[in-house]
């Protein structure tokens, strides 16, 4: 009993039991769920589509909770900021003007570090806006989350620009000869280099430090300043990759369409991982399962045929029900309550 | 129920993840009676009333309420309020933003016929019990415009006139001034009179013997005694409280102006801060122990944090060790061989969430450099010799800070300093709201400090006893500006008439 107890208490116990429970409804809904093929040698099946899928939320949330931990705020811009990244790498490769290329006009990876590049000014641009002018999170990145996709389509022409170039389309699906979708690996790549970031240096202590306390963690000598601009530059780099990944998935940039709604996805993700959206602690490998979970709800509800259109409204329940299992007040409401009937058993 | 008991706690315990708070603690409070309750930090103070208040649930014992059949369990504060027990805390819970009327009637504002909040019936009724306290303010504007002593009045008068059985006055006094401490007692004589039972939590000795009738001492959470004020002299106070023979506060004796040497360590010209504090000087040598001194608000943080860079410096010159500072931010301090241990613990120093071992790495690693981190095991022993060194009290080194009682956090935040070896370390108000014992404590390690390991200290201190304990020159603060340094032989009175002004 003490040891279950223990487990309950670990940071990640609640997201993991989200992300079951959500594979289980599919379990005993249909088996087929979880059938795993080969065709024309790649890897078909949910469980795969749920890792390729989930893949820009994932890296989107990886950037999306150090902001979060670091301002008690969140980067509303990082869909609109994917749309931006999308077009500027797109317009590069096509040449200004054209709507449809099949030869690139410079090499592809220049156009695709274009695009990361912008991505990362555009988090430079509301880091600056958070850590030097004290703007709130919220109202400053609501600046690029309007404006972002509106400069994506100037830079395009008013028109969807397509990459009919072969290579462009390896990273949004698979390169051949391998049968895992290559996002998964872009994911991995993105988790594994912030990990190894957090790991290996202090950024992780100084993140917390300044999002506890920004005044003592600058009396100890941390530059409170400098670690919220570099998380919300971090973060832009994740929405400029998130961006070129979408980018490469339909070959074109669509600015009405890429990172539509991602934030939102994205800033759920963080909350999911059992992470406080008032800053301080917090949690990456949650955040990474919550944009996993948040994948599986979308694909499950549409492989029991709900429509695109109304799926919302579904997973807005599901989503409700989770935040509120997580939620301290509703844990504290339960202790209470069995605080209280072990109370009426020991009078009785 | 004995007629005039107003409450009895019977066996309280209440643990906390490895600490155990509470353990059979006992109290009780009769009417018309001004009760202390004393106790090291960590010894359960805070624990009793907020288990009375219903902050937290206990887990063993029974609480009896005069006037209510059976045992009281107070789920919040409001249901001990509903049961006529009103509480004031060290920290003004009020809001800032409200006017002083909406502060005293929120939740209970006087309404007009048609149901409205009748402002001109709030506002003089408002008026009226300020008035009542000798404060004569402006009672239509925010609360913010008011200094913490007059909003810690206000929270006063506020519990006082919601008809309260029992007032909890949790260390009102920390940041009152002598005059303010007369009225606040004036006020609690007057309730005393009306048959309201008080308990009175705090630090300063010479009060509860000005004001109170009986005193409660814990010890490790546990109930050491119940005694009358007149059967109870101080120094059998002090050991009650320690629980062991006190160590005579004044066994502390400077090594003297031998100890001293030649050698300048930090040296400051003209050092300012717009608005904040007027240019001054300083000068530190190895092994000096420095005080700062004035009334609060006269600028003595103001100096310091001018000094340490937290306030940037915006005229005048620093030279440490003969080299020239230039600096911009903390950190530029910490590097030159600077600590500075801030005055205001929860908003300065303490990173609430974060556990004792990263609370006591955190300014080493800040001087490291972000990509140095520091491995894990050597966090660990450096927290651990820390813990033992200063004889923290916590469950374990991953304890979060806030767990902690004040004396011991503001060790862990020594702790975080002396772990960056400085040689001149702030010491901004180290023993605010801290125990004897620790205080006693602190002063002890200034010394050692300066003495063994030839460290310049500036100790900042509002005790002036404490200072002449342990200063061997004093500068003297007043209005934002330095009006001069005093140094020999220093008395409580030569100190004083230097912070009044009277000997220039």
């Amino acid at each position: 009993m003490e040891k279950i107890k223990e487990i309950t208490k670990k940071p990640l116990f609640l997201p993991i039991i989200c992300m079951i429970l959500v594979l289980l409804i599919n379990l005993i809904r249909s088996r087929s769920f979880f059938a795993i093929s080969i065709n024309n040698g790649v890897l078909y099946g949910r469980l795969i589509d749920i890792l390729n899928r989930g893949s820009e939320i994932a890296i989107l949330a990886v950037g999306q909770t150090l902001v979060v931990a670091v301002s008690a705020g969140t980067d509303i811009s990082v869909g609109s900021v994917m749309s931006l990244s999308a077009c500027s790498c797109c317009m590069l490769l096509a040449g200004y003007g054209n709507n449809s290329v099949t030869t690139l006009a410079v090499p592809m990876v220049v156009g695709m570090l274009f695009g990361v590049l912008m991505g990362g000014a555009c988090g430079a641009f509301n880091g600056a806006l958070v850590a030097k002018l004290k703007i709130q999170p919220m109202v400053a990145t609501l600046i690029l989350f309007t404006a972002a996709r509106a400069i994506g389509l100037l830079l395009c022409n008013n028109q969807i620009t397509y990459i009919r170039y072969d290579k462009y389309k390896y990273l949004g699906n698979f390169i051949p000869g391998c049968p895992i979708p290559t996002p998964v690996f872009v994911a991995g790549v993105v988790i594994l280099v912030v990990a190894l970031l957090l790991k290996k240096t202090a950024l992780g202590l100084y993140i917390q430090s300044v999002g506890i306390n920004s005044r003592a963690a600058r009396i100890s000598g941390i530059n409170s300043d400098v670690i919220c601009f570099a998380c919300y530059l971090i973060c832009g780099v994740c929405a400029g990759i998130a961006g070129i990944v979408a980018s490469s998935r339909i070959y074109s940039a669509d600015s009405n369409n890429i990172g539509l709604n991602f934030e939102l996805d994205a800033i759920l993700a963080v909350a999911l991982g059992g992470n406080s959206l008032g800053g301080g602690k917090f949690n990456l490998a949650g955040s990474i399962i919550g944009a996993y979970t948040i994948q599986a709800i979308t694909t499950t509800l549409l492989a029991m045929g709900v429509t695109t259109d109304t799926a919302p409204v579904y997973k807005a329940i599901i989503v409700v029900i989770i935040v509120v299992v997580q939620a301290p007040a509703f844990k504290a409401y339960l202790a209470a309550r069995k605080a209280q009937s072990a109370h009426v058993k020991e009078a009785a | 129920m004995d007629e005039n008991l107003l409450i009895t706690m019977r066996d309280i315990s209440k643990s906390f993840p490895g600490v155990k708070a509470l353990n059979h603690a006992q109290f009780t409070l009769r009417k018309g009676e001004i009760h202390a309750l004393m106790g090291e930090n960590g010894a359960g103070k805070s624990t009793l009333i907020k288990v009375l208040t219903g902050v937290y649930s206990l887990d063993a014992g029974e609480i009896h309420v005069a006037g209510i059949d059976g045992p009281v369990v107070n789920h919040s504060t409001l249901e001990a309020q509903e049961k006529g027990i009103a509480t004031v805390y060290q920290e003004v819970n009020l809001c800032p933003n409200l006017t002083v009327a909406e502060n005293l009637f929120i939740g209970r504002e006087p309404k007009t016929a048609i149901g409205t909040i009748d402002w001109r019936k709030m506002n003089k009724r408002a008026k009226d019990i300020m008035d009542g306290l000798d404060l004569h303010i402006d009672v239509t504007i925010a609360l913010e415009n008011y200094s913490l002593a007059i909003q810690q009045m206000i929270a006063i008068a506020r519990a006082v006139d919601m008809d309260c059985k029992v007032l909890i006055l949790d260390e009102p006094t920390s940041s009152l001034d002598d005059n303010e401490v007369e009225k606040l007692f004036k006020v609690m004589k007057d309730l005393k009179a009306k048959g309201v039972g008080i308990i009175f939590v705090t630090h300063f000795l010479e009060q509860v013997y000005a004001v109170c009738d009986t005193i409660t001492v814990l010890r490790n959470g546990e109930f050491a005694g119940e005694y009358s004020v007149e059967e109870m002299p101080r120094v059998k106070l002090v050991a009650a409280m320690l629980g062991k023979d006190f160590d005579d506060l004044a066994s502390i004796k400077k090594e003297g102006e031998a100890a001293v040497s030649d050698e300048v360590v930090v040296e400051a010209k003209g050092l300012s801060h717009k608005g904040k504090i007027k240019p001054f000087d300083f000068v530190i040598r190895k092994g000096e122990v420095v005080g700062v001194t004035g009334l609060l608000g006269s600028g003595r943080s103001e100096m310091v944090r001018c000094i340490y860079g937290a306030d940037k410096a915006q005229t005048g010159t620093l030279k440490m060790n003969g080299k020239d500072l230039n600096i911009k931010e903390p950190l530029d301090a910490i590097k030159a061989g600077m600590g500075y241990l801030p005055d205001d613990r929860k908003a300065d120093g303490c990173i609430g969430d974060l556990s004792v071992r990263e609370n006591i790495i955190l300014a080493l690693q800040a001087r490291n450099g972000m990509f140095k981190k520091i491995p894990v095991s050597k966090q660990n022993e450096l927290a651990d010799k820390f813990i033992e060194m200063l004889q923290i009290k916590t469950a374990s080194r991953e304890t979060p800070i806030n767990q902690l009682s004040g004396g011991n956090q503001q060790k862990v935040i020594l702790a975080r300093w002396l772990c960056t070896h400085p040689d001149f370390l702030i010491l901004d108000e180290p023993t605010r709201g801290i125990d004897i014992g620790t205080k006693t404590e602190f002063q002890k390690l200034a010394l050692k400090f300066a003495e063994e390991e030839g460290m310049s200290i500036i100790f900042i201190s509002s005790e002036i006893e404490e200072m002449l304990r342990t200063c061997t020159r004093m500068y003297v603060m007043r209005d934002g500006a330095q009006v001069g340094e005093i140094s020999g032989e220093m008395t409580q009175e030569s100190v004083m008439a230097a912070i009044a002004g009277g000997g220039e």
